[in-house]
This record gives structure tokens, sequence and C-alpha cells, in this order.
């Protein structure tokens, strides 16, 4: 589904963060990305959602090489990709349910053709007697649960979560992580950037770990 | 199996996790009571809030312009149609001068000359001014009560034209000056010319201030779009993210710019609209009296007519599309800028 070949990227005329990226990510798969603070996760997932180019290397998503992708072909390409941040980046002034149904409002898609898959999508993360509330009055969980059903609601193919248990207390994370698990037994394939070990050790998992600029694969 | 399928997987789910930490859905929201699936009806908020743009102040701005440039547009339109009044009245008529001259009768001139007036094709009707008409036309120059009989007061014959034919003037010039050297034909052109000029002039007045409005307008809708653009960032970077394309960003903002330049250009446009409609009231007020007989001559009819209040309407229109435009272009542009 996703390669990377060569892979290699700097900032400007920096040192390369990233450094001969070969690997494979497959359709349904399901992998924790990690690695030390300033190794290159937030570098390399912005790799994998096509908001920076690599400097060399290629990289193909769903059978295209994304460097000849124009900007509207990289767009397209997105709705194929579920993104979860640490900081949620929920918009404040739009209600849960507004938030989560923001993915298929962009696809242009009419309010009464997908109000009952966001109600029911609310209701399966927990958040059902939330969709009315507005972000600032959710609890950190409750905006991770909100973020997580953003990324998903369009049935991508690929979720990238960068930190998703970064800001909650070990019982939330292993519940996310959970979901995290029935979205990749729905056929979701799933990237979890994080370095939390004890979440890693929760799942058993492929491995995708860098360092200095390498990733190191364990299967 | 639900409807969007959201619980299909979850005999595998349970599978794979302790028994103990089973949950009737992945999330145990508690029980969460059947009208909690109900959701207020209400249309989505905007994806751009109304509030993050400085609509207030640029509306009024908009409304300033566009009442400006509907004020000019009213006036130029107003001078036109006064201006063509003026002429085809003017046009519609030609003077032929006689003066005296020694050792000739200008009362023969006079009649020889209506004549040949007469004569001339496209000619309706010629009234020749009698010596005390000729006289009284320049008492309010020399003053009443002077002997007149003995000054060369040239005499005066108006010749009105049938409407659709163009008499040959170069003919008729040519036939009087063989039969009454003396007499000389006044077709008002140089008149003509320049009420066309002054015209002329003042839609190219009209047209270079609403150039200006239009420029002005472009500006301050490209600069509060740009701020809009800034405080709107985490925005534009979330839509970006769930897959938006750079022309459905612009979207959003362009749908604000244009409600906004649509509301600026109705209220401005709406107050000329007004002050034409109460000016044409008060112009119908004072029709036939002196004051009336006065403002007309001067300045004609004082109504814009059906095409000025047209012109205003499409006015209002134009300023929305030049908000909502011009909102489109910076936003793009802006957009180019961010992956």
């Amino acid at each position: 589904m996703i390669r990377f070949e060569n892979v290699g990227l700097r900032y400007g005329l920096g040192p390369e963060v990233l450094r001969d990226l070969s690997f494979d990510i497959g359709g349904r798969s399901f992998q924790f990305l990690t690695g030390p603070s300033g190794a290159g996760k937030t570098s390399l997932l912005r790799l994998l959602f096509l908001s920076l180019k690599p400097t060399r290397g290629l990289i193909s998503m769903f059978n295209q090489d994304t460097a000849r992708l124009a900007k509207d072909g990289r767009a397209t390409l997105r709705r194929r990709i579920g993104l979860v941040f640490q900081d949620f980046r929920l918009l404040d002034h739009l209600t849960t349910y507004e938030n989560v149904a923001l993915p298929l409002r962009v696809l242009g898609k009419e309010e009464a053709s997908y109000r009952a898959e966001v109600v029911e999508l609310l209701q399966w993360v927990g958040l059902g007697e939330r969709m009315s509330s507005l972000p600032p009055v959710l609890s950190g969980g409750e905006k991770q649960r909100a973020a997580i059903a953003r990324a998903v609601i369009t049935r991508p193919q690929l979720l990238l979560a960068d930190e998703p248990t970064g800001n909650v207390d070990p019982n939330l994370a292993q519940r996310l992580l959970r979901l995290f698990i029935e979205l990749n037994k729905s056929g979701t394939s799933v990237v979890i950037a994080t370095h939390d070990i004890a979440l890693m050790d929760e799942y058993d998992a492929r491995r995708l770990v860098l360092h200095d600029g390498r990733l190191h694969v364990y299967d | 199996m639900t409807r969007a399928g959201w619980c299909c997987t979850m005999d595998d789910f349970m599978s794979t996790i302790d028994p103990a930490n089973v949950m009737a859905e992945p999330w145990d929201s508690g029980g969460a009571p059947a009208a909690s699936r109900v959701l207020p009806q209400r249309a989505p908020a905007p994806i751009v809030p109304r509030g993050s743009i400085a609509g207030r102040s640029l509306t009024a701005l908009v409304a300033i312009l566009t009442f400006l440039a509907a004020l000019t547009t009213g006036a130029a339109m107003m001078l036109v149609r006064s201006a063509s009044d003026w002429e085809s009245a003017v046009g519609r008529e030609v003077t032929i001068q006689v003066r005296p001259t020694p050792g000739r009768d200008i009362d023969a001139d006079v009649s020889a000359a209506a004549a040949v007036a007469r004569a001339a094709a496209g000619v309706a009707d010629v009234r020749v001014y009698s010596k005390q008409e000729s006289e009284s036309l320049v008492e309010p120059w020399l003053g009443s009560g002077l002997a007149l009989g003995e000054l060369p007061i040239p005499r005066m014959i108006v010749v009105k034209l049938a409407s659709g034919i163009s008499p040959d003037f170069a003919r008729l010039r040519t036939a009087l000056g063989a039969q009454v050297p003396s007499a000389s034909l006044d077709d008002h052109r140089g008149w003509i010319d320049r009420m066309r000029a002054m015209a002329d002039a003042a839609v190219v007045i009209g047209i270079g201030i609403l150039v200006l409005v239009v420029a002005v307008t472009v500006l301050s809708v490209t600069f509060a779009t740009r701020g809009a653009m800034a405080t709107n960032r985490p925005i534009v970077e979330v839509l970006h993210y769930v897959g938006a394309t750079d022309s459905f960003i612009a979207r959003q903002f362009q749908r604000h710019f244009l409600m906004l330049g649509l509301r600026g250009g109705a209220i401005g446009g709406g107050a000329a609209l007004a002050l034409f409609a109460i000016m044409a009231a008060v112009n119908a007020w004072i029709a036939g009296t002196p004051a009336g007989e006065e403002a007309a001559a001067l300045f004609g009819g004082l109504t814009v007519g059906a095409a000025g209040y047209f012109a205003i309407l499409a006015l209002i229109v134009m300023m929305a599309a030049v908000a909502a435009f011009t909102s489109r272009q910076t936003v793009n542009r802006t957009l180019e800028s961010i992956e």
C-alpha cells in the first residue's frame, strides 16, 4: 500500500533528519512507530501524510508516485488517510458532531446523507452524549476520541496517529489502543507514533524504530 | 450489524482482548440513553466562523464606497440624459442671421432668406423674428428705453427641422450666400459639440471614480482576507489534513466575503437609490413651478430614470462580486504557500 525507497529528508540546508528509509506498510497492517524524542517520528508521519516532500528517494502511496502528484492530487490522496494529532486539532467553534462530520462536508456530502453514520460512530466511541458539545468543554480523552472519530469517519485505508496517548492517563491510553485495534480489525492499516513502551507492550505488533534518522523494522 | 457497520467486528475484537475488559461497545459510555442519539436539527455551523472576519468595519467601508460610486453613476447618467435632451432640443432647429448691410433692404433680405429656408428639404417650419422681436433679444444686455432702431441689429430667422430628415446644411448655406450675402446659417454644431464633450467628460470622470472605488474595495478585501486567513490558519490546516482542496477552502472564505459585499453594497446602494427616489419625488412635486423650471433648466430632469436605478442595482452586485473574487484570489495565493 505504501512504499518508501531510500527516502531522505532535510530541512533547508540543515543535516538529514531522515536517512535511507526503505520500508513498506501493507494493507490491514498494524505498526508502532517509535524512537527517542527528536528521532524524526513526526517528520516521518508528515512524509506519510504528504505534508512534506522528501529531499531524495521515492515514496509510493496507493500505487502512485507522490512526487508526481499535483496539489489537488495530494488532497485527494489524503482523503484515504486518517490523521490523529496529539493536540487533537479539533475546531473549537464546531460541535463534536460537526467536527467528526468535517471530512464528509469536505467531500461535498449532504448532511442528511451522513447524519446517521456520524451519530453511530460517535456512539461507538462513547461520545453519544457529547455530540452537541463544543471541544473546549470536552475532557482530554473525549477530545482524543472525537479526533479519532474524525480521522476514521471516511473509512480511510491508513490511519496515522501522532502520540495519540500522550495527553491521557494509562487507563485511557489502553482504551484508546483498543479502539485502534478495533479499527485495524475492520480493515484500516494503523501507524501509531509513540514513545510509550508500556502501550506498545500491550499489543504484539510490528515496530518501526527510528534512531538517529535511520529506521529499524522489527516484524 | 449496524447501518454504518462500526460494530461489525465486535466478536473479533472481544476474542483478542482480555475478557475482563470486554465492553458492549469499544467504548463503554455507561449505558447512554436512547434519547442521546437524537441530535438537534440545525444547519451545520460555517467552517470559517463569521466572527473571525473583520466584518462590520469592512461592511461599512463597502457600503460607503458603494454609496459614493452610486452617486457618481447616478450624477453622470443624469448629466448624460440632460445633455442628450438639450442636444436633441437644440439640434432640432437652426438659426439664420441676416445682418443689415448698407445699400440693401434688410426686410427684403429677410424675406428672401426665409423663402430659401422654406424651399429647403427637411424644414418643418420657418419663423421670422420681427424687428421688434430682434430688438427685444438684445434688451437684456443693452437695457430698455434705448432707441435701438438706430443700431444695426441683425434679424433672426428660426428654422425648425422636420424629424427624421437631415437637411443638407451645406446646400442651404450656399443658396443663402447666393441670394442674401449678409445672411449666415448657424446649425448650433459648436454648442452640440461642447455639450457632447461635457457629457463625455462626465462619463470619463464617473468611470474613473468607479475604477478607484473598485481598487479601494479590492485592496480592503485583500487585507481583510489576509487577516482572516492568518486568524483562521489552524482551521485551514485542519481542512488540509482532512483532504480539502484549495478551491474548497477558498470557497469557505469567498462565501463570507460575498455576503459581506452584498450586505455592504445593499446598504450603500440602497441609500443612493433612496436618495435618487426622493430627488425624483421632489422633482415631480415642484414640476411646473418657477423653481421647478429653474431646476429643470439647470439639471435637466433631476431623475436617473430606470437605467440609472438598474445601474445602481448592477453596482451592488458588482461590489459583492468584486469582494468575493478578490477574497478567492487572495486565499488561493495564500494557500499556494501552505502545504
